[in-house]
């Protein structure tokens, strides 16, 4: 068939489609679309054209919409041909209402008549384009029209007409569920058609309804599998075949629904373990389509109950991926690795340098996959690298809508893993600068939230030192130019409140920033309420305090120019912050109480003040007050006998309206107003998070005061990272710790023998990596991202030869009076220290737990295998604990790698355990006073440094 | 789910387009502009999807010509590039080895090709034959319309009553 004319068409339409080809601009072919539609509206109203051309007409119809210019003038001309008897006219009006019209256009229903037609027609060819048209074309209000024809059409003898019609009434279920569900018994059966087509359309609506109700069809499981057995095993005809796979897209897409019956049952899981192994295992891996069934495997594998031996086949997989030159196959590997996450967090490691080559891809696309992966698996050990690339990359793109998704992501870590105030009221800050328009408010009024209650804990200090730090940064910012709305109002508020309550900085310092503000951003009616509202406060702590107030003359005047405001808000503000500098301090103090942000309002919903005036009044003869309800309800009789009248009389025509429903006209009986307590409900923190979030104050000195406390509560609370599990908070046992650890290890080491480790040859770095990629690498993977204390990072070296050579090297005992002691390689069973109890079991107080509340699991872990470590050097554990805090202070401390940490939720989990070992000596450089030393061994602890046993030299300097 | 099939040539002209979600004209023409921009500018070596708004866009050169598919952010995209890849071939075989003037002149029946792979924004065949099958016997009334233009529609119409 040759390339031009061929079909009929005239040669006016073969040159238009050349001249518009030809144009060498978009003006110009504008100009020649103009003329076209022209012409064709002319030609068209013409009424005695021949219909040939008129399908021509509309074919060029087509092709101008297509060029996006309106020729809405022409539908009704294509509407009208699909009434056409001819098929090939119908065919052409059908493809021109489907391509021109939604199914919510007025003209759609002058199809509705001709399609219910075409539906009952012999020529299934007609019934083919009529369910095209079905399809595309029929909207929720019409479908009861031709719902039963489509259903009968589904015994059609024709399999071309049979996948149609199950694919329309898969689209109605996705228009409207209610109209098709007494349908889907349908869908059941037709899974069993003959033909192959057939079945593979009728996954498509399978899959829908698995989605929203999975249990009624867990009985589906064992005939899919089967189906998903023949498919695999070549049994369908070879015309399903695709680049020798046999039929990949039903495969595919049986494999989704498998996934999602099989998500959270064993039972339903263990039936498709085979099946899933065995696609793996015949995946051409060189074909893209092989890699999309591959990739489609490993969703599932991620998705279903875990196997140890899918997951592994599931992880060799994704190395694969990310190990390819093919941009498409990293992305699917990074999209896949994301997946795999939340079963084994390690196998995030064991690719990290494939995730950072990716990250550091010129290609956005790959960019933001890994972004979307790093947000998955940031723990607070990495959430400073983490969240600071993506805020770098926030500031770098253009792009609102991804900006602004990223922006509440960074808002979102850091809410949830921040490990110090200053880090948190400075990430806030920069979210704020360069997205702060596109930042949620409610994510705004959180952080002020944050700011005023601190973090639900009964820690003062820490609250206040969260308030100073906030104030003291926003001193620094305000004065930049061009800040978003939101981030200042963040600022004036913060001001207002906490400005002067560290007493560092004077009222007048303050309220002139704030007028300068309010200045500055005259334009924005919010920030300059906020501006006055803070103004306000200020001074009003100022009088409670007793001191003379003495108005700056730029706030002065700042509250003349308000009180003649147009906005009648900044005019009682004005006004308000005026009369509220007239009153003396008594007043003052229970007008404005100093911090009571977060005091709950009382409010007297009975108005009980009143019930003496109201006494009195009904005493002098006034009448009571009728709740409101009791009157609807005399209301409401009367009513009824009004309505009565005309129904007795409806033998007529009548025209009034029709009567209200019934429930109205029942009198309610009244309800009193004694509703609950008096007290206005003070909108509770329904911010989750905020339990989550804790401060860790690294630096803090009093930790005797509440360090037992400041730890995240994690009891009942769902982990965020791996399974589901819930921690326990045991009361410490200290005799009971290695009983316990024995048997967890013998948990963790028949896990580990389970577990071969075919992957290992992956997890070699190449030599040749540059140290700044390792660094980052370390930072976001489980080790320090300061330089200073960073070990030379080799971290992920060869675990399985790196642990031999570990354990015959760190045989020393520690000492803990020596300054400089000896690293501390825990024993071998230490490494099941999945459990917690023993934190707490520490009578001392352990610098540690103050980051407690910023600890997931690992940290957890660390701080336990610190204790453990040196309890197995020191069987005196009385000896162990006084020798503990001397060891810290000396600034050197062993500490177990993050991976020890993972353990715990794999080891509960069961089977699903990555190699574990890495454990061994650390350096710490040496902090030049207590605090600098315990802030850090803090922080590398929350790390969760992994040590390196590559590194002779290391060794050598530790042990001498 | 597919939203939407688009076919942009290298310099940004349309040659085919297909919605399968409800797009207004005015989007249409918004759509088609900020894709091309994305998807024309990409180099030859980077992956073949573009996360745009909250939709994932696959893509792939053949020739001169992009053939670009909207889809849902769970969807898998390799499937989605060898759904492209079976539209073409069956296009290929269609034609004779296609090129682009081929979809130029002939687009409406390209969209009839379409129409048989994808129905509702989804895959509704995947066998190249049965699809094949399909359209040749729609042709072939074609031809038979060309023959006999006036008796074929009385059979036709006699058929359908």
């Amino acid at each position: 068939m040759g390339s031009q004319g061929g079909f009929g068409q005239s040669k006016e339409f073969l040159d238009l489609v050349k001249s518009i080809g030809e144009s060498r601009s978009k003006s110009e072919e504008d100009r020649i679309v103009l003329s076209e539609i022209e012409t064709l509206r002319r030609r068209l109203s013409d009424p005695d054209v021949p219909k040939r051309k008129i399908k021509e007409y509309i074919v060029r119809l087509v092709y101008v919409e297509m060029l996006g210019h309106d020729a809405s003038f022409g539908h009704i001309y294509a509407v009208k041909m699909t009434h056409d008897d001819n098929l090939l006219s119908k065919r052409t009006g059908y493809l021109a209402v489907t391509l021109f019209l939604n199914e919510d256009h007025d003209l759609i229903i002058l199809i509705v008549n001709t399609i219910q037609k075409d539906l009952r027609s012999d020529n299934y060819l007609v019934v083919c384009v009529a369910l095209n048209a079905v399809c595309r074309l029929i909207n929720e209000e019409t479908i009861p029209a031709v719902l039963p024809q489509v259903v009968e059409l589904l015994g059609h003898p024709k399999e071309a007409v049979r996948k149609k019609a199950i694919m329309a009434l898969h689209r109605f279920y996705q228009k409207s569920p209610s109209t098709v569900s007494h349908l889907v018994s349908n869908f059941r059966k037709k899974l069993c058609d003959n033909d192959p087509g057939v079945m593979g359309a009728t996954l498509c609506p399978l899959f829908d309804l698995v989605t929203t109700d999975v249990n009624s069809y867990k009985d589906l499981v064992i005939s899919f599998v089967s189906i998903l057995k023949q498919v695999a095993e070549h049994r369908l005809p070879k015309t399903y075949d695709y680049h020798q796979m046999p039929a990949p897209f039903i495969q595919i897409k049986l494999l989704k629904i498998l996934a999602l019956l099989g998500s959270g049952d064993k039972q339903a899981s263990e039936k498709m373990y085979t099946v899933v192994g065995d696609i793996f295992r015949k995946c051409d891996t060189t074909s893209n389509i092989g890699n999309a069934v591959l990739y489609e495997c490993i969703c599932c594998v991620s998705c279903i109950y875990p196997n140890t031996k899918l997951l592994e086949a599931a992880a060799e997989s994704i190395a694969k991926f990310l190990k390819s030159d093919s941009h498409n196959l990293k992305y699917m590997g990074i999209d896949a690795l994301g997946r795999l996450i939340k079963i084994n967090l390690d196998i995030a490691e064991q690719h990290q340098l494939a995730v950072i080559d990716c990250l550091e891809d010129p290609d956005d696309t790959l960019k933001r996959k890994t972004f979307e992966l790093l947000y998955k698996m940031t723990k607070s050990s990495n959430v400073e690298v983490i969240v600071d690339r993506m805020i770098d990359y926030m500031i770098s793109i253009n792009d609102n809508h991804y900006k602004t998704e990223i922006a509440s992501r960074c808002v979102e870590l850091a809410e949830q893993f921040a490990p110090s105030n200053q880090w948190f009221i400075q990430t806030m800050n920069r979210v704020f600068e360069h997205a702060g328009d596109l930042v949620n408010i409610k994510v705004v009024h959180n952080l002020m939230r944050l700011i005023a209650e601190g973090f639900g804990e009964d820690d003062e200090t820490a609250d206040s030192q969260l308030r100073s730090s906030a104030v003291e940064s926003y001193l620094r910012i305000m004065s930049d130019p061009k800040l978003p709305s939101v981030f200042l109002q963040v600022i004036c508020w913060v001001l207002g409140e906490y400005g002067t309550a560290d007493g560092k900085y004077s009222t007048s310092y303050i309220s002139g920033k704030l007028c300068d503000v309010a200045e500055a951003y005259s334009s924005d009616e919010t920030v300059k309420e906020y501006a006055i509202t803070a103004l306000m406060k200020l001074h009003a702590f100022e009088m409670a305090a007793g001191r003379k107030i003495d108005m700056l003359p730029e706030c002065q005047s700042l509250i003349e120019e308000l009180s003649a405001s147009h906005s009648t808000e900044l005019q009682q503000r004005a006004y308000e912050l005026q009369s509220l500098v007239s009153l003396d301090r008594r007043a003052v103090e229970s007008v404005m109480p100093s911090d009571a942000s977060c005091e709950d309002i009382e409010v007297d919903k009975e108005l009980s003040f009143l019930d003496k005036h109201i006494q009195e009044a009904i005493e002098r003869g006034a009448q009571p007050y009728i709740p409101e309800s009791e009157r609807s309800g005399s209301l409401n009789i009367s009513n009824l006998s009004i309505r009565d009248q005309p129904e007795v009389s409806t033998q007529g025509l009548r025209f009034e309206a029709y009567e209200l429903p019934k429930p109205v006209m029942q009198p309610k009986p009244s309800i009193p107003q004694a509703s609950s307590t008096e007290l206005v409900p003070v909108p509770e923190s329904s911010y989750s998070r905020e339990s989550t979030y804790a401060v860790p104050v690294p630096t803090v000195s009093s930790s005797a005061s509440g360090s037992t406390e400041l730890k995240l509560r994690l009891d009942g609370v769902q982990k965020k990272w791996g399974r589901p599990v819930y921690v326990s908070s045991s009361t410490p046992d200290v005799p009971s710790q290695n009983s316990e650890n024995g048997v967890s290890r013998n948990d963790v080491s028949s896990i580990l023998t389970s577990r071969p480790q075919p992957s290992l040859d992956y997890r070699k770095p190449p030599v040749e990596i540059s140290s700044e990629k390792q660094r980052l690498a370390a930072s976001l993977f489980g080790a320090s991202s300061k330089t200073e204390q960073r070990t030379t990072s080799t971290h992920k070296a060869v675990k399985s030869t790196g642990q031999a050579a570990e354990k015959t090297q760190v045989a020393k005992p520690i000492d803990p009076s020596t300054p400089k002691a000896a690293p501390v390689q825990p024993p071998p069973d230490l490494l099941d220290l999945g459990d917690p109890i023993t934190t707490s079991s520490a009578p001392e107080v352990d610098p540690f737990k103050q980051l407690d509340g910023l600890l997931d699991q690992s940290e957890h872990a660390s701080v336990l295998s610190h204790t453990v470590d040196s309890s197995a050097k020191l069987p005196d554990i009385m000896s162990l604990y006084s020798g503990m805090p001397s060891g810290q202070t000396s600034g050197t401390v062993g500490s177990i790698s993050v991976n020890g940490g993972h353990l715990i939720s794999p080891s509960e989990v069961g089977g699903t355990l990555a190699p574990v070992g890495t454990s061994g000596p650390v350096q710490f450089s040496k902090g030049p006073n207590l605090k600098d030393a315990l802030s850090k061994d803090a922080r590398l602890s929350q790390m969760g440094v992994t040590p390196m046993s590559q590194n002779p030299n290391l060794f050598k300097d530790l042990l001498g | 789910m597919i939203h939407f099939v688009l076919l942009i040539s290298r310099q940004g002209k349309v040659r085919l387009t297909k919605w399968y979600s409800p797009y207004s004209q005015k989007e249409r023409s918004k759509v088609i502009r900020e894709l091309s921009g994305l998807v024309l500018t990409r180099g030859p070596k980077l992956c073949n999807f573009v996360e745009w708004r909250e939709f994932k866009v696959v893509y792939k050169r053949y020739a001169s010509l992009y053939f670009c598919m909207c889809i849902d952010q769970d969807d898998n995209e390799l499937e989605i590039l060898e759904i492209i890849h079976h539209f073409v071939e069956i296009l290929d075989r269609y034609f004779g080895s296609v090129c682009e003037l081929d979809l130029i002149f002939n687009f409406h029946k390209a969209y009839y090709i379409l129409d048989e792979i994808l129905i509702a924004g989804e895959l509704q065949e995947s066998s190249k034959k049965t699809v094949a099958r399909l359209i040749a016997a729609q042709d072939s009334l074609v031809e038979a319309a060309k023959e006999q233009a006036s008796s074929i529609s009385n059979i036709i119409a006699q058929a359908t009553k």
